[in-house]
């Protein structure tokens, strides 16, 4: 005997609700506060030294910025699937002394290029196949390749060198020029950024890349192809690591054994000040440039305010302490939100019930 | 409620002597399984029977040991869910299997969102679709929301909305109901009837066997894996409906026993809790079972979690044994003696990786440590003791929780706060998901808590339950109080009556 509702009146539309997207609002929020910290800082800086903000100033800070954003745009890809890359750093030497290699031996820049994101995306393959494949947790497998690309790239490489002399001039300009204070490597990385970012919003892909981060299981009953998913994600990853060589070359034309070494440690943090969650299924590729951009203009307000740079490690520290704080505290006062929303929501419609 | 299943047209779905095993554990032996077009099938089976199995073989999640899935009567093999999405199969699973992160509209569409030109995501579309589908169910949910933070009612109207969002030609509903009320349920029905008209095949799963008799024409009973018997319902009574689950017939469902009341152990003034319930005062007394009863929504669970300190409290007090509890502090409700069983299992009241023994143990630890040290032994023959008393089916008691069927994961909750000795307990929808032979089990043992002087709350969304054990029923509706009624004179129509708010009046 089931009980029926002798009167199932039909419910009235629901009223534009005042807070959708509250996710979206609060992630667009978190972007607005670590722009607001940057733009801060760079305005004290600024008073503190009128210097600061020429056009070679603003050119720096780009360019110093341009690196990090590249790759923790890709890092962020993965970081949403609830996995991680270690081996960004390792990628970004080897593919960066590979590039150089061959240009120092006569070659073509864009092939050159083209080399290093080849290279990049064979690693990333790699990566992807180790996590997808073996039951293995991606912080174990990708420490494991950090070291066996480092360790291949210090084999190769030796105690050889490639220095700005053994690149062709134009490749290095480039590397170094723009237009006015926006430097071409700025504009190849803010286009990989938002192609990025309009990827994981609109297309059905992307959003899986959230859905497997957010409730791996659930995915896999949904019928996401989860592997394929986590192969693509480490592919991007390991890509971008690899163009971001092919830029470090062009921007320092200085490239040994030791480059990108600990790289991956500030990549992840930029992601993490950025509000990609560690726990999967949530972020944006925007915040974690942001995060790289304030991270990598610490370095360079310091000198400016006249502080040792030794402060800056300290510094980068709090920051992603902050941020992970204030992600938590928001996590729960969204998590609050809802539940007393839809409390609110579930007694409305029985009123007019009881009404009729 | 006559609809013999038309010899006619060929089944489009079916299992061929499908076995399949987890380890030592045969999940299913030779079973096999016809779903016609037009019909509602029901799959009926104690706790542990094979259900859930049978539906993941079904949906492409298990492949099966031996024997085969056929569809349109030629063998397939499913090598995932998604294939099985392919050939027009929904499925909805016993535990909601929702994305957090993601917003409502994003969870229906998830694989198969409306497209705009180059391949992107249709957001209004999927939005517009959501909303329809909503109004389908009667549900006022913001297509929007993250599924974060939704009741598990909400979840499982997600998971329906999911499984009726394509048009599905077999949909499988795994205890689509455990969490719903009346109101909820006659929604489902109506859709499931409508599908039904328009020759999709449904197979439905329900311990309340009301249920089964309600929306089904034929019935499927499995027992330890095997099939007893396919047949039409049409005839049948729900007595012999059990004697084919359990194998014997069954003693009485609710044997509450008559005590006379003692001392109030749990005393609840103006209880309020902003914009989710308010002023809620009520007496529980030693001996007493309360039933708590309402729609899903009234504010039920809120109150609960909120006497047992997991939510905060705006205004009012809490007594327990005459001593005010401190506001949202479980530590001291629980050193007061109170107990609560959650609702929602697998969050709350379970951590699915450990072993059942440490999972029934887990609230005993204050017991059962020496020294500092956990006395495995004594963990263990606790555990033991409980786990026999409840009949929890399991193959070791070693095994993680999450190798356990739903009814059985249940049925540890229950074992691991019974295990605490509580002066006052509290239990929210206990026997949801818990077969019909251990439900008077339950119910014996709530029964029997009580005659020894152990004051009980019972949250249910069973009506009958409510009726068959409360010696007095609160209703709850949209967050007040709105009856207190005694035993006598309870019965469905007073409940109901005040559930939606008719009796206020
Ligand atoms: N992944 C697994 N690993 C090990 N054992 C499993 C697994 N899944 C199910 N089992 C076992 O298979 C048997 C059948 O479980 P199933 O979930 O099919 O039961 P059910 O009929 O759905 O029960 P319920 O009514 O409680 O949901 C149980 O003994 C269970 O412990
Ligand atoms: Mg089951």
């Amino acid at each position: 005997m089931t009980v029926t509702t002798p009167n199932p009146t039909p419910l009235a539309e629901a009223p534009p609700s005042s807070g959708t997207r509250l996710v979206d609002r609060v992630f667009r929020m978190r972007e607005l506060a670590i722009l607001a910290v940057f733009l801060v800082m760079i305005a004290v800086t600024q008073a503190g030294n009128s210097e600061f903000l020429s056009e070679q100033g603003v050119k720096d800070l780009l360019l110093n910025a341009t690196i990090l954003v590249l790759v923790a745009t890709g890092q962020s890809l993965v970081v949403i699937t609830r996995n991680v890359d270690l081996s960004v750093g390792s990628t970004l030497g080897i593919t960066a002394f590979a590039a150089g290699d061959y240009l120092h031996g006569g070659g073509n820049p864009v092939v050159a290029v083209v080399l290093a994101v080849l290279l990049g995306v064979g690693f990333g393959l790699l990566n992807g196949l180790l996590v997808s494949l073996g039951q293995v947790p991606a912080l174990v497998v990708t420490l494991g390749t950090l070291y066996i690309i480092r360790g291949v790239d210090s084999i190769w490489v030796g105690s050889r060198q490639i220095t700005a002399a053994d690149l062709p001039g134009g490749f290095v300009d480039f590397g170094s020029g723009g237009i006015s204070a926006v430097p071409w490597l700025a504009l190849i990385a803010l286009a990989v950024l938002a192609a990025t970012a309009y990827y994981l919003k609109h297309y059905g892909s992307g959003r899986e890349l959230y859905a497997l981060g957010s409730n791996p299981e659930a995915a896999r009953l949904a019928g996401i192809p989860v592997r394929k998913r986590i192969l693509a994600a480490y592919t991007v990853c390991g890509a971008l690591a690899g163009l971001a060589g092919a830029m470090y070359l062009a921007r320092f034309g200085n490239v040994d054994s030791g480059t990108g070494n600990g790289y991956e440690l500030t990549v992840v943090s930029a992601v993490v000040v950025g509000g990609v969650a560690f726990t999967g299924g949530s972020g944006s590729v925007y915040g974690a440039a942001l995060g790289g951009l304030l991270l990598t203009s610490v370095n360079s307000v310091l000198p400016a305010l006249g502080v040792s740079s030794v402060w800056v490690l300290a510094i980068n520290g709090v920051l992603l302490l902050l941020a992970i704080a204030v992600d938590r505290i928001v996590a729960l006062r969204v998590a609050a939100a809802l539940k007393k929303r839809s409390a609110r929501r579930r007694t409305a419609p029985t009123k007019e019930n009881a009404g009729a | 409620m006559t609809h013999p299943p038309d010899p006619g047209p060929a089944p489009v779905l079916a299992l061929r002597d499908v076995t399949k095993s987890f380890g030592a554990v045969r999940a299913l032996r030779g079973v096999s399984l016809e779903l016609f077009p037009g019909e509602v099938h029901a799959l009926a089976g104690e706790n542990g029977a094979g259900k859930s199995t049978l539906i993941k073989t079904l949906a492409g999640v298990h492949r099966p040991d031996a024997g085969q899935v056929l569809l349109d009567g030629e063998p397939v093999v499913f090598h995932g869910p998604g294939d099985a999405r392919d050939a027009g199969i929904a499925v909805i699973y016993q535990e909601p299997t929702l994305f957090p992160d993601l917003s409502i509209a994003e969870n229906i569409f998830m694989g198969r969102r409306p497209r705009r030109a180059l391949g992107r995501i249709d957001h209004k579309a999927t939005h517009a679709a959501t909303a329809a589908l909503m109004k389908r169910l009667g549900v006022d949910l913001d297509p929007d929301r993250p599924a974060r933070g939704l009741s598990i009612a909400d979840q499982q109207i997600v998971e329906i909305a999911k499984a009726l969002s394509f048009d599905a030609r077999v949909l499988i509903m795994d205890e689509p109901t455990a969490a719903l009320t009346g109101s909820e349920v006659a929604r489902l029905f109506g859709v499931v009837r409508t599908l039904r008209e328009q020759g999709a095949a449904v197979l439905f799963i329900s311990h309340r066997l009301e249920e089964i008799f309600e929306i089904c024409q034929r019935v499927t009973t499995l027992r330890d894996g095997a099939r007893i018997a396919g047949e039409p319902l049409a005839g049948m009574t729900e007595d012999d409906l059990v004697r084919r689950m359990v194998g014997r017939d069954l003693d009485e469902l609710y044997p509450k026993q008559d005590v006379t009341p003692g001392e109030v152990a749990l005393s609840v003034r103006r209880l309020t809790r902003e914009g989710v319930f308010t002023d809620v005062s009520f007496e529980v007394r030693c001996g007493e079972i309360v039933g708590l009863a309402g729609l899903v929504g009234a504010g039920r669970t809120e109150v609960a979690r909120a006497v047992f300190g997991i939510d905060r409290w705006d205004a009012g007090e809490v007594e327990v044994d005459g001593r005010r509890l401190a506001n949202g502090a479980p530590s001291i409700a629980m050193a007061a003696g109170l107990a609560l069983v959650p609702e929602d299992r697998r969050a709350q009241g379970l951590v699915m990786d450990m072993s059942i023994e440490r999972n029934i143990g887990l609230t005993g630890l204050r017991t059962t440590v020496r020294a500092g040290l956990v006395d495995r032994g004594a963990e263990r023959s606790r555990s033991l003791d409980w786990a026999v008393k409840l009949q929890v089916k399991y193959a070791r008691i070693a095994d993680a929780v999450s190798t356990l069927s739903g009814g059985n994961q249940q049925k540890v909750v229950l074992a691991k706060w019974l295990a605490t000795g509580p002066k006052v307990l509290i239990v929210d929808e206990p026997t949801r998901g818990i077969d019909v032979g251990t439900k008077a089990e339950v119910h014996r043992l709530l029964s029997q808590l009580a005659a020894d002087g152990v004051a009980v709350l019972m949250i249910s969304s069973d009506l009958p339950e409510i009726l068959g054990m409360a010696d007095r029923v609160l209703v709850m509706h949209e967050g007040r109080l709105t009856a207190e009624i005694p035993r006598s004179d309870a019965t469905e129509e007073t409940v109901m009556a005040a559930a939606t708010g008719r009796a206020a009046a």
